[in-house]
């Protein structure tokens, strides 16, 4: 019997602005078998999504079909009729996309959207339809699921959503499912949730599936096969255990070695004490802040009462999910947010809490680097104008002295020296980050605060820009804030890792000491939740205590008691909920906020 | 959540309101020529113009002016008109004179409305339900040029077509108020026909482009990915996240129906409140023009307040908070 | 990898074309030499494509601005002479002396003659100046006031922004055409009250748009990267804001440029406009409106003047601020 889908040869072409068509699917063929989950990896622009979509006979506005053919069940969607396409869409094949938050319409009840494919079809009557749903919130262990349709987008979380994307795709019993990095937006402690809930509802059903990531710890806990995809051609295809365990291309075995080992300790080798001082170079001392305005008593606190260290040459590590404060704490220590309560010291000297105050040397002294360089460089200016302001802002440099140490900062971001000409849009994120983080570097900084610089780049990418970091670091002794929600990137850079949890310092200490037992039971849900580059890590960790405890639950950011009360596997009632938690120091170099002992921690980690 | 915006809107209206008045106080206030000047005209002496204007109350600070005849405007008496083309309405109350004028512009109004809005509405629709094709390009070609020339050529050209060269329709709106039926109908048919042309293609150019802004968004993909016929994402799924801009346009619409339609008003002769208030400027009959501002303003307040409602109310995040 | 979040946003800058994914034909050199280089995630510099429609639109308007320079100097007559009885009839006949008003196009007048015998075309080629200048200058007065009042809103603080928006709001609440009406015939129409009144009107709904902008483009990340690095606000504005408003407020521009020749027209058509002999479009309308019954032209061509210009300036908006709903909404099957 033919596979279930059959892409043989697909060209697509993307219209250009001046009308010309540029190839971005070369000859793509694969095959997918019924109850088959086939991965397709791939980076920015390798075509992975837009292969993807022609399974359901679709092209993005700008994209044509120019070739081969994509053949669902032995029939050619691409010639398809469109009443037919839609029949297929309806009722055979369904797609999860990537933002559940964009993808459900705001002004429509959840319970519609779920039902909506599978009654418009004729497949099942309205009562069928919304009772299929049920189950399937049940299934995919929804909160509330006899009342959850008539509720809104809006008034779910997240993780929740991407669930019920699952729900509204299976509703109509399809036979194809395909699903567009539908964790990747997630966090940690929420994606492996998500995962186990896809891949049992898949399994459940009997359905197969086009699995489209980038992330190949995330492929191997889910696929069968594994389609690698480099610019729009396909570079290997082979079982799930072939790819991963034996890969025979040399792009794959790249992407396998960008892929950073899981956080453990001992794998970080400390940085040495060459440029280390007597006084830190920066401290932030018992900070509260939040925004805004009124009084400090009526306002929003992010973070409470946070004290961290940075000593010069070190690296911290800032870690923590969404929403956690971890950004908050970037504005406060740059002056971007005055900190409520607290303080700020760069080398033993109180800074001011507002950067208007602050002097100039000052200010040069702590440099940001923003998240996205997309964002974070005008679109309007030239690289040589963004990377020259620093100079003349904070070095006085005249015009004439500016294009030799332009291109000495290129050169130290290992980027061509005739970038100096282009606008931002004319390069690639990672170069984009690369004279992010140049511009940073003009100002010879003393600190740089570091804001989930490689979070939105592709692996390899981002890989190269930490290796980049570390020699930045050695080299000039600059001290680094890094923060991000990816405690593997954290593990592999810093010398401290401070744990952010609603807004509160949980645990914190070297690296080393961090990553091994004892573990605040939130570090502990952290460290498990990071996938492994391993079939068969998701079961395994999903048997876990801490896991089962701790998924899927709303971070609360709370007045009293610690904020982890209602995740926590060790949680005491009437004390947790209560009192705000005790800071243990378990080594000089290792503090955990917790009301659990040493011991606990221990007899806890054994079990 | 819903609470709150509703009063906030409400006290920006207020707020406007209050502000208006003053803007209008002030602006008429430095008008020149008082309407003692004009009413005593050539045989005034300073005696009689100081008389004059103590016995109107023009010679208190203009602070004192201001509250009195907001008092006055707040408890709906408009006052008594001060001058006039001839001596029957000096001293005529502005309500008796407004009255009239202000039935026959919600008359027109209302009619040009019922005809525009759902004309206007299922037109842009259907020109965003097909994009790119010929009935769309029509629609966006005809409103294109329809919102690109002025009025008066509107006005003029069907003039001169219906009413100069098939002779079908009066050239002139002038109405009594004596006039029913048919002959009402008639006369009304020239401005309502050129008001419904200008308005309709403002609302229909917005409705078009805000359905297909929304025609954009992610959740529209899906749904097409879904398998949702066309009909459907557009009335079930696009409509619904439209509202908001599409009622606000309506209502900026409906307010300059109500104020704005003094070129019409004068090329029919069609005897309106704008038109009323042109004849006021020029007479200097402060009372009556501020009277006549007052009302265009308060409108063009009510109807964006009633827009900003509805978008609120066609809102989830507002209607159904967490 | 996130061909969803890109379609949804960015009007004007990149294509919809799911920009991520796609293999633009500009190679960038890489930063190592490795044979899988990262691929260039950005689109090719964009360049706004005229339809056919658009690119005679912009004849037009190129058109109009020659006129505007050079249209009295090439105009036949002076736009406040009457014509000459003896030039409508053949030297030598004995014919009587014909009207000169409303004279159909002919040798003499190519354009015809309006109600008092005045060369069409001439007034015409004048009043181009006298309608396009004082629009233009409106429209730039009312941008240099609305877009200083509406960056002082977007920057200034809670307090700042709250009355200047309240104040504007007052202001737009009021009918345009009767704020004019009444001011005017209050002051008297003289050209530079005209253009002062005109830009101030304006100047509140430019005033709503800039601030609008000005309030994005303060909270974008570039902003804050320079308020981090300790900039000064006038660096700020003029380096970081202003660059980033002037493309999307183009189009608004010339929105903005075609409703004010429609005002100045409107009020020049109720006589409170450019003042005679002067000509300008609008009153040119209305000065030859008695001609229609008959068939004259005369009203006519100024109307068509006005139309040839604003809906050209109209379509060359359209063709710029042409978004991707319409692309999307095609594949809707």
């Amino acid at each position: 019997m033919a596979a279930l889908l059959e892409i043989d040869n697909l060209l697509i072409d993307a219209r250009t602005d001046d009308g010309t068509m540029v190839p971005i699917v070369k000859g793509v063929s694969f095959n997918l078998d019924r109850g088959e989950v086939v991965a397709l990896i791939g980076e920015s622009g390798s075509g992975k999504t837009t292969i993807a979509l022609s399974a359901l006979g679709y092209a993005k506005p700008g994209l044509e079909f120019s070739g081969g053919e994509v053949r669902f069940d032995g029939v050619d969607v691409l010639t398809m009729a469109s009443e037919e396409r839609r029949e297929l869409r309806g009722q055979r094949v369904a797609y999860l996309a990537q933002s559940a938050a964009a993808s459900f319409n705001p002004a429509l009840t959840i319970g519609e959207q779920v039902t909506e494919s599978a009654i418009l079809q004729g497949r099942m009557d309205r009562d069928t339809a919304y009772q299929r749903a049920e189950i399937l919130y049940r299934a995919l262990e929804l909160p509330d699921p006899d009342r959850l349709g008539r509720r809104y987008p809006h008034q779910v979380s997240g993780g929740q959503l991407q669930r019920l994307m699952a729900a509204m795709a299976l509703c109509g019993k399809p036979d194809l499912l395909v699903l567009d990095e539908p964790t990747t937006a997630l966090d940690v402690t929420t994606q492996i949730e998500v995962l186990r809930a896809f891949k049992s509802v898949i399994r459940q059903e009997g359905a197969a599936a086009l699995y489209v990531t980038h992330d190949l710890a995330v492929v191997a806990q889910i696929a069968d096969r594994i389609v690698v995809l480099y610019g729009g051609e396909v570079q290997e295809y082979g079982s799930a255990s072939d790819v991963i365990n034996r890969p025979n291309h040399d792009y794959t075995r790249r992407l396998m070695s960008a892929v950073r080992p899981p956080p453990e300790a001992g794998q970080y080798a400390e940085t040495t004490g060459e440029h280390r001082r007597e006084v830190p170079a920066l401290e932030v001392r018992n900070l509260t802040a939040g925004y805004g305005t009124g009084n400090a008593r009526t306002a929003v606190k992010v973070l409470r009462d946070v004290n961290i260290s940075v000593e010069r040459g070190h690296s911290v590590g800032v870690i923590g999910e969404s929403g956690c404060g971890k950004s908050t704490l970037a504005r406060v220590i740059s002056g971007l947010l005055p900190a409520q309560e607290g303080e700020v010291r760069l080398h033993g000297d109180t800074l001011h809490p507002d950067l208007k105050r602050r002097d100039r040397s000052d200010l040069q002294k702590i440099q940001f680097v923003f998240q996205m360089a997309d964002t974070a460089l005008n679109p309007r200016h030239r690289i040589d104008n963004l990377l020259g302001r620093p100079f003349e802002f904070y070095l006085g440099l005249t015009r004439s002295q500016k294009p030799e140490k332009i291109a000495e900062l290129l050169k130290m971001v290992e980027l061509p020296p005739d970038f100096a000409g282009r606008y931002p849009e004319e390069l690639s994120g990672g170069q984009k980050q690369r004279i992010n983080l140049a511009r940073a570097l003009a100002a010879s900084p003393e600190i740089l605060l570091c804001d989930e610089v490689i979070s939105a780049l592709d692996s390899i990418v981002g890989a190269n820009i930490i290796e980049l970091l570390k020699r930045l670091r050695k080299r000039t002794g600059v001290s680094f804030v890094f923060i991000s929600h990816d405690l593997s990137t954290v593990a592999s850079f810093a010398d401290d890792i401070v744990v952010l949890y609603a807004g509160r310092v949980v645990e914190q200490g070297s690296t080393n000491k961090v990553l091994a037992p004892p573990y605040h039971p939130y570090t502990r849900l952290l460290i498990s939740s990071v996938p492994e580059l391993r079939i068969g890590w998701l079961e395994e960790t999903m048997e876990t205590s801490e896991a089962k405890a701790g998924i899927d639950r709303v971070v609360e950011i709370t007045e009293v008691g610690c904020p982890f009360f209602n995740r926590c596997p060790l949680a005491i009632p009437g004390t947790c909920d209560k009192h705000v938690p005790p800071i243990r120091e378990i080594t000089d170099d290792h503090k955990i906020e917790c009301h659990r002992s040493d011991e606990e921690f221990r007899h806890w980690a054994s079990a | 959540m819903l609470m709150a915006a509703v009063l906030r809107r409400t006290a920006v209206g207020i707020l406007t309101m209050l502000l208006v008045s003053i803007l209008i106080f002030i602006g008429t206030s430095v008008l020149p020529g008082d309407v003692a000047n004009i009413i005593l005209g050539q045989m005034a002496t300073p005696e009689s113009l100081a008389e004059l204007r103590s016995k109107l109350g023009l010679d208190r600070p203009a602070y004192i002016r201001y509250f009195m005849w907001l008092g006055d405007m707040a408890t709906g008496d408009l006052g008594i008109s001060k001058a006039g083309s001839g001596a029957a309405t000096i001293g005529t109350p502005i309500s008796e004179l407004i009255a009239p004028r202000l039935t026959n512009t919600l008359r027109m109004t209302a009619i040009v409305a019922i005809i525009a809005i759902p004309l206007s509405l299922s037109l842009g629709l259907l020109a965003a339900m097909y994009p790119g094709s010929r009935l769309d390009r029509a629609i966006t070609f005809t409103t294109l040029g329809l919102i690109s020339v002025p009025e008066f050529l509107v006005a003029t050209f069907l003039v001169l077509v219906l009413a100069v060269h098939m002779d079908l329709l009066p050239a002139t709106a002038y109405i009594s108020g004596r006039e029913t039926g048919l002959k009402l109908l008639k006369a009304l048919a020239l401005p309502t026909l050129t008001l419904v042309i200008v308005a309709s293609s403002q609302i229909m150019r917005m409705t078009r482009a805000t359905v297909l802004n929304v025609l954009s968004s992610p959740y529209i993909e899906m749904a097409i990915l879904k398998g949702v016929p066309r009909k459907r994402i557009i009335l079930r799924h696009a409509l619904f996240n439209a509202v908001g801009p599409i009622v606000n346009v309506i209502a900026l619409n409906l307010a300059y129906l109500v104020s704005g339609v003094v070129i019409v008003e004068t090329v029919f002769s069609y005897p309106g409140l704008a038109k009323l208030m042109v004849d006021a400027v020029q007479t200097r009959d402060l009372p009556l023009v501020q009277a006549c501002a007052m009302i265009f303003c308060a409108t063009y307040i009510l109807l964006i307040f009633i827009a900003d409602m509805a978008s609120i109310l066609s809102n989830p995040r507002l209607r159904h908070p967490k | 990898m996130s061909e969803l979040s890109n379609s949804s946003t960015d009007g004007n800058r990149t294509a919809p074309t799911g920009s991520s994914d796609i293999d633009h034909a500009n190679p960038v050199a890489g930063a190592g030499s490795s044979a899988f280089e990262e691929l260039p995630d950005a689109p090719p510099r964009r360049k706004i494509r005229f339809s056919i429609a658009g690119k005679i639109a912009m004849g037009v308007v190129a058109f109009w601005a020659l006129m505007v320079v050079f249209g009295p100097t090439i105009a036949p007559y002076h736009e406040a002479d009457f014509l000459d009885e003896a030039l409508f009839i053949v030297p030598g006949s004995d014919d009587p002396y014909p009207q000169t008003d409303f004279q159909p196009p002919s040798g003499v007048a190519y354009l015809g003659t309006d109600y008092l015998g005045r060369d069409t075309l001439s007034r015409i080629l004048y009043g181009a100046r006298t309608t396009i200048g004082i629009s233009l200058i409106s429209t730039f007065l009312a941008y240099l006031v609305g877009v200083t009042l509406g960056i002082m809103a977007a920057i200034g603080g809670v307090v700042l922004d709250s009355i200047l928006s309240r104040v504007n709001d007052a202001i737009l609440s009021m009918p345009t055409i009767m704020l004019g009406l009444v001011v005017i015939s209050a002051i008297g129409s003289t050209i530079p009250i005209l253009i002062m009144l005109t830009g101030l009107i304006y100047a509140s709904s430019v005033f709503r748009i800039a601030r609008a902008f000005g309030l994005d483009i303060m909270v974008s990340d570039f902003v804050e990267a320079a308020r981090v690095r300790g900039e000064g606000i006038w660096w700020i504005i003029g380096r970081e804001i202003l660059p980033n408003m002037i493309m999307p407020m183009a189009t608004d521009f010339g929105l903005r440029f075609v409703y004010v020749i429609l005002f100045i027209s409107g009020l020049s058509f109720l006589g409170l406009g450019v003042q005679p002999p002067q000509s300008d479009w609008g009153s040119m309308v209305r000065e030859n409106l008695s001609g229609l019954p008959y068939g004259a032209i005369a009203p006519l061509v100024p109307a068509l003047a006005i139309a040839t210009l604003t809906i050209a300036i109209n379509m060359i908006v359209d063709d710029v601020s042409a978004h991707s709903g319409g692309k999307l909404a095609a594949r809707m099957i």
